[in-house]
């Protein structure tokens, strides 16, 4: 059912393209580096939740899941493109199953999101939070199943969508609600209760929960509910991004 | 065997019916021509065919494998290539053809030189490393051509494939597509709306209009039926007189003239001419497919083709430049 040789030249195509397009790689990182230096440096007198650490040092960990979150949506969503055009027709009627090519995509997505993270985690173990190597392996590693279920997400929406003219919708309706309900920017354990209830249901809550909790020692939920969370979102963002893809046809 | 076998083939969708069932059988080795007008279901059967759309009902065996519950099987088999172009262009034609290689499962170390075959075969080993984003239209064409059959398919579909492309290109595509079928029997569906095409590569053509084949014959066996030799008369013709005429096979009055098909025009339109009546004006000239498709689907094809063609490219052109 799955085919490896088929994941592997998937993933090497979106390896070469993203390697192409330097400028992306960096565009990606500029919003977050705002957040970090100018929102997180900006607010200095803001008090940290988590004693010991700034108010930018606090913010790194949701940052970090800020750049898998939008490297994630945003490749995700790019299948319209290569619905319209190029590869994805190629793909389509090629001799592998859906759920291979669904895996192929969302390995490529991975990619991408985890080589921003590596970016993001040097710049900021360097100007803002010291880590150790046993922190910045770990947070790459949690990075994983993180970009793998958002970016499931993505190319759910990326296959039902018809245009590239929702992009901005997606962004609006899903991508900026996902990241500041996330817990990102402040405490969970005060805000108000119905930022509370909603956050529960955002998988990058837990994304945030877990950065936060290897980096700063300190999570508003514990680290295996974090895992747990995540585990059930990557099944379930597969499950429907296969069905997804199971139902993709050619565009006329 | 046949390579491909349809039976009742139909394709509805919400308002229109693509494909109203098609019943077909096309031998190994065939060069078949699937004719018709834009929308006539072209695409669609191919499509179908290839199992990149399901049925709505009926079926087809392609390559012995049943389209709807052995898609895999069949995908192995044949090689497509499509209407518009599909090829990745922030790669380059080797890459393209690499990552195709690996998609069609084949052994990784036949990959490399059967690429450097495919590449010669189409006349872009010089410019295997380039972006296929700064490659021509034609040169586009060909490395698709070279990406379909890499894989070794049994039967190779080409829909449109010289849409757009400059007369130049377009013979050089030809006649790669010759070559395909002498050299390794390839079994080739061929969709077209350029007549000129169908007539000078199919073995067999299928005339398709609103979703149906009207007619299926050689393109030499087609144009018998219209005659082989149209005479175009004015004047006060005897039409009885014209009619009663052995050679003749057609008398059609259009607008101020008669169009007359009739065989062999050099021994017989002497005897045309002298039955004929007073006639002011004679023209005489081969028959064309263009005749044929007008004689069977009643209209003539390929009026908004050109235009269609150039709305492709525009479309393309445009999606690209937003693109990213």
């Amino acid at each position: 059912m799955i085919n490896i040789n088929a994941i592997y030249a998937l993933l090497l195509r979106e390896a070469k393209i993203f390697f192409r397009e330097k400028e992306r790689i960096v565009s990606i990182l500029i919003s977050p580096l705002l957040f970090l230096f100018v929102m997180g440096k900006g607010m200095a007198q803001g008090h940290s939740p988590v004693l010991g650490y700034t108010y930018q040092q606090f913010i790194f960990p949701g940052i970090m899941a800020m750049v898998i979150l939008f490297t994630s949506i945003t490749y995700g969503l790019y299948i319209i493109w290569d619905k319209r055009l190029d590869f994805l027709k190629e793909v389509l009627a090629a001799p592998i199953s859906r759920a291979t090519l669904f895996v192929g995509k969302a390995l490529g997505g991975m990619l991408g999101a985890i080589i921003e993270t590596l970016l993001l985690l040097l710049i900021g173990a360097a100007f803002i939070l010291p880590l150790n190597a046993f922190q910045i392996a770990l947070s790459l590693a949690a990075a994983f199943p993180v970009s793998y279920m958002i970016t499931n997400i993505g190319l759910t929406i990326g296959a039902k969508m018809k245009s590239m003219e929702g992009f901005g919708l997606v962004m609006s309706f899903l991508t900026w609600p996902l990241f500041f309900f996330s817990g990102a920017l402040f405490d969970l354990r005060t805000a108000a209760p119905y930022i509370k209830i909603i956050s529960l249901f955002d998988p990058v809550t837990y994304s945030v929960d877990l950065m936060r909790g290897i980096m700063l020692g300190q999570g508003a939920f514990p680290v295996w509910a974090d895992l747990a969370a995540i585990a059930f979102f990557c099944l379930a963002t597969t499950a429907l991004g296969v069905a997804a893809f199971g139902t993709l046809q050619q565009e006329k | 065997m046949a390579a491909i076998k349809t039976d009742n083939l139909v394709k509805r969708y919400s308002e229109v019916t693509a494909v109203n069932g098609v019943s077909l059988e096309i031998p190994e080795g065939e060069v078949f021509g699937l004719l018709g007008p834009n929308g006539a279901g072209k695409t669609t059967l191919i499509s179908m065919l290839a199992t990149l759309v399901s049925p709505t009902s009926g079926t087809a065996l392609v390559a012995g494998r049943d389209i709807i519950t052995q898609a895999l099987e069949v995908r192995r088999h044949i090689g497509i290539v499509f209407q518009e172009p599909s090829v990745d262009d922030l790669l380059t034609a080797r890459e393209n053809l690499y990552l195709h290689s690996m998609l069609y499962g084949m052994p990784r170390r036949e990959i490399s030189p059967k690429i450097d075959q495919m590449l010669k075969l189409v006349n872009l080993s010089d410019r295997a490393d380039s972006f296929v984003k700064t490659y021509s239209g034609g040169m586009r064409r060909r490395l698709e051509i070279a990406r379909g059959l890499i894989h070794g398919p049994k039967i190779l579909f080409l829909d449109e494939p010289t849409l757009g492309l400059d007369p130049a290109s377009r013979k050089a595509v030809w006649s790669h597509i010759r070559d395909l079928k002498e050299a390794h029997n390839t079994t080739i569906i061929l969709t077209t709306h350029y007549m000129e095409e169908a007539d000078s590569l199919a073995d067999r053509i299928g005339i398709i209009n609103n979703g149906r084949i009207i007619e299926l014959d050689t393109p030499a066996a087609l144009k018998k039926k219209v005659g082989q030799d149209l005479v175009f008369l004015t004047g006060e013709i005897n039409e009885a007189g014209i009619k009663a005429l052995p050679f003749v096979n057609s008398v059609e009055r259009e607008n101020a003239h008669w169009k007359i098909g009739i065989t062999n025009s050099g021994a017989n339109l002497q005897a045309l001419l002298n039955a004929g009546g007073r006639i002011d004006e004679v023209e005489v000239r081969r028959v064309t497919l263009d005749d044929v498709f007008l004689k069977f689907a009643g209209q003539k094809i390929g009026e908004d083709a050109e235009e269609h063609a150039e709305g492709i490219f525009q479309r393309i052109a445009t999606s690209k430049a937003t693109r990213r």
